[in-house]
């Protein structure tokens, strides 16, 4: 009997190529895998920038408190736009793996990267508003801890927005290869990972913060 | 055909992962903007569904579950876990600590 047993692929966190790709799966395990360890050392820096952001809410100097300030209503088009834009990069993931349809999958990114800059662009919005009251970084330690924060995360996503136009023009210009798909493996569990980081900043920052 | 199925199985993973975050976050914006529930309790419902929302967009986006193969990736989020829960808790005891010494 000439049947060998196949070793079961290892999982790594976000799309697994699996048996689609079984060579860029072997490739990617690694790959993403070490990624992944990047992504955890960088959830160590927000949570620590969450634990500043919580020992400093009481330090307005005198300025403006959180419940003045924030505002529900861009806080909640910005998670949706960010949730919806988590999805269509699944829906990407999900083209890569199993239609390898370029110009679509390309589209389907170039939707994500609409998402990501509308993200960018609200935030954008807020921080003017912010500023127009006068709450600017300088103002307390609570706004200096607000703004690190808040525009960390803002930093992140414009870099994934990069990334994303990165791999994009890679598309066009490598075709779907191996080395174009694990960097899109890694830049899915990018992409999701600030929309959990996220998560946490509309729950602490801005809904408890009107609480 | 194989393919196939599991295209549609795992599009319904998104799709799952989808309707139950928008759900969850439905409910933490809705009980800080429609309800006059006692502030400590909408605290709690609120970060419940934070919390429930990291699990949900860990299992329907990132895929991660319990399952063997995961070993090393779980191992290393049950590792961070641990190292944000000394400095956050460390750091928040020490800084609230010295906060009320300083009243």
């Amino acid at each position: 009997m000439t049947h060998t047993t196949v070793p079961q692929p290892r999982l790594y966190p976000g799309m697994n190529l699996g048996h689609t790709d079984p060579e860029t799966h072997k490739a990617a395990e690694e790959l993403v895998f070490g990624f992944w360890v990047f992504l955890m050392s960088d959830a160590v820096l927000f949570a620590l920038l969450f634990a500043v952001y919580e020992t400093m809410t009481g330090s307005t100097a005198d300025g403006p408190i959180a419940a003045q300030l924030f505002h529900l209503k861009p806080t909640l088009i910005e998670t949706l736009v960010l949730l919806t834009s988590s999805f269509t990069f699944g829906m990407a993931s999900l083209i890569m793996k199993f239609k390898r349809h370029i110009r679509l999958l390309q589209i389907v990114l170039i939707v994500t990267l609409i998402l990501g800059l509308t993200f960018l662009g609200f935030e954008i919005g807020d921080f003017a508003k912010l500023a127009r009251q006068g709450a600017v970084p300088q103002t307390s330690g609570f706004l200096s801890a607000f703004y690190v924060l808040v525009s960390t995360h803002f930093l992140h996503v414009l870099s994934g927005c990069i990334w994303i136009v990165v791999m994009v023009i890679q598309l066009s210009v490598f075709g779907l290869d191996e080395t174009v798909k694990t960097r899109l493996l890694r830049l899915g569990i990018f992409w999701h990972f600030l929309d959990i980081v996220w998560i946490f900043i509309f729950t602490f920052v801005y809904l408890l913060g009107i609480l | 055909m194989e393919a196939d199925m599991s295209l549609g199985r795992e599009l319904r993973d998104y799709a799952t992962g989808m309707v139950l975050a928008l759900i969850l976050t439905g409910t933490a914006f809705g009980l800080t903007l429609w309800t006059q529930w006692p502030v400590r309790t909408r605290f709690i419902v609120i970060c419940t569904c934070a919390i429930l929302q990291l699990l949900v967009h860990f299992r329907y986006f990132l895929h991660i579950d319990l399952d063997k193969s995961h070993r090393d990736d779980l191992q290393l989020i049950l590792f961070s876990s641990l190292i944000i829960a000394l400095l956050v808790g460390g750091m928040l005891w020490v800084v609230f600590n010295e906060n009320m010494r300083m009243m």
